[in-house]
This record gives structure tokens, sequence and C-alpha cells, in this order.
């Protein structure tokens, strides 16, 4: 596995070369330097650490300024670990969107957006209980029941209820790359992206 | 710049189309493919809405075929368009017509705009 960190930049869509219309979606990733190796012997397994986008050297701690000084590079703001990477990458290397080929799938990560306290109906597709009329009113969007009678006379645990929904880490699977533009580190997948626009996700292949 | 701009600047085909507004009449040639034939339809009608921006962006034609309407929505950058023909210059007071779909007769039709020498 290889991968980058980036930030969605928005959708659009593109004609190809047989007049499809094609929703895709903006990344801008990389560059993204190796700031830390982890290796077996010193940490217990391997890993490689990526990081992207500029920060402020007065919005950065001491230590993280001396983490930064060991790669040689400037303060970065997001830090993602990355485990059996496939290239041996050293301390302060820069890896680019070069590393992604047009016409090949990636993988992404990202959060989506918060939607808030929600219904069981939005949250978890339930359909609803009965119809807006025939002597019933509060009933569309109503859970059912939720447990049976003298058995087991209590609700199980995990049943699926309203709550606090999105802002969770999804990973969408087999995103066509459209277009690799690597002097503005774009990069065009196919189809949507988890998260709000400007928001980092980590592409992976 | 707009980074998503310069990605439609990229797939751009470089094919302009007249500029037209809401009002316009215009022709749109449209190739329709049949098999492995493709052939040139013609579709006039009055343009009702522009629709999105950049290389998004859209406009609906509606006709009134054997009395009954007939709208389409046209990508403006859609490689099919073979190209577009302003036959007419309409005047109108807003960007969006949906009105002439209930529009009957005399309601129904659109001055042309009048030109000082």
């Amino acid at each position: 596995m290889s991968g980058l960190i980036g930030k969605k930049i928005g959708m659009t869509s593109v004609f190809d070369a047989s007049g499809k219309n094609i929703p895709c979606t903006v990344i801008q990733a990389g560059p993204c330097v190796v700031t830390q190796v982890k290796t077996i012997e010193n940490d217990g397994y391997a890993a490689l650490q990526l990081s992207y986008d500029e920060k402020k050297e007065k919005h950065t701690s001491a230590a993280m300024k001396g983490h930064f000084a060991k790669a040689n590079t400037t303060p970065k703001r997001k830090l993602v670990e990355f485990k059996h990477f496939e290239e041996a990458k050293n301390l302060g290397d820069v890896l680019t969107v070069e590393m992604f080929n047009e016409g090949e799938f990636v993988e992404v990560v990202g959060t989506s957006k918060g939607k808030g306290f929600q219904g069981v109906v939005k949250r978890h597709g339930f359909s609803g209980v009965g119809m807006g009329t025939h002597g019933q009113h509060n009933r569309m969007r109503a859970p059912g029941s939720m447990g049976a009678s003298s058995w087991p006379s209590r609700v199980f645990k995990g049943m699926r209820m309203a709550g606090r929904t999105g802002g969770n880490r999804v990973k969408l699977q087999n995103l066509q790359v459209i277009k690799v533009m690597p002097e503005q580190n774009l990069l065009v997948v196919k189809g949507a992206v988890p998260g709000a626009k400007g928001s980092y996700v980590i592409i992976e292949k | 710049m707009d980074l998503i701009k310069i990605v439609e600047k990229e797939f751009a085909a470089g094919k302009k189309i007249p500029s037209f507004k809401s009002g316009d009449t215009v022709t749109v040639s449209y190739q329709i493919k049949e098999g492995d034939k493709t052939r040139i339809q013609k579709f006039q009608g009055i343009v009702i809405q522009k629709g999105s921006q950049g290389s998004t962006a859209t406009f609906t034609v509606r006709k009134v075929s054997d009395g009954i309407g007939v709208e389409r929505i046209f990508p403006v950058s859609s490689p099919f368009i073979e190209e577009v023909i302003v036959n007419k210059r309409g005047s109108v007071r807003r960007a969006r017509l949906f009105y002439l779909r209930d529009a009957v007769g005399k309601a129904a039709r659109i001055k042309e705009k009048k030109f000082s020498k």
C-alpha cells in the first residue's frame, strides 16, 4: 500500500472521450513529507508518518518544532501514519501526487459531514411505522417496538436508535483516478468523497 | 485561482457556443447515436433557463410540439452539441421563464428585442 494526505476541494463534472458526463471530486493531494519512519526494532511495528499542509511556526509547540526539524522541514498541520507502505522511504522524503496514475483505482478516507441528532429513519434507514392518515398522526418516522413482552422484558444492547449521526471515519473503495495534475498537486477522482469542502482526506492505493 | 476552474479548464474542449439569454429562440443541433450510426437532430425553441456555471453549465429549451410542451436540458460543454444557432433575441423581464408553461395563446409569445440604431 502507498498513500497521500490531501484536502477535498469540491466537486464538478467533466465529459470523457465517449461523451459521458462523469461526476468527479477534485482533491489537492500532497506534497507530503516523511516526518518519522517507525521500525519494528524501535517501535514494535513498521509505519511511515506523513505530514501535510503548512502551519505557522508560532502556532507550533516546541516539541513539534523539534519533530519537524528532525525531518528538515517546516511545521505541518496534519500528520498521518501509514502502515505497510510499499516503497522504503527515508526521513525528509517528499511524496507528490505523481505516485498515482490515470485510470487506476484508489481508496479515499475522510470524515463524513456531521448531521447532528437524527431519528432512526435517517440514521439507520428504518421505514417508519404508520401512515399520515387513518387515525394516526405521529407514527410516520417512529422506530416501532423495541422489544417483546414477557421475554426478554428489556431492550437488547446495541438496539439501533436515534442519536448523533455523521462525523464518522468513512472509507470509499474503488474510486477511479480521472486526472493527475502535478503542477497544482491536484487529483481528480470519479464520484463523491466523504466530508466537507476543505476537510482532510487520505488517499490510498 | 480557483482550483476547480483549473480542472475544468483542463477538460474544456475549446468549442464555443454563441452567447444567448433567457427568452432567445435557439436551434440546437444535437448528435444522436443509434447503434453505430450517428445523426443530427435539431431542436428549436425558447431558452427558458440557464443553470450552473463553468463546465457544469446547462440551458433549458422549451418548444410546443403538436400542442404538447417539450423541454430539453442541454449541458453547454457536451461534446454531442454540434452547433447552436440564435434565431431570435427575445425581450423578457426575468431570467427563468417558467410562466410560459402555464401561458396559452398570446400570453405564451415573447416579443422580439428591438435594437436602436
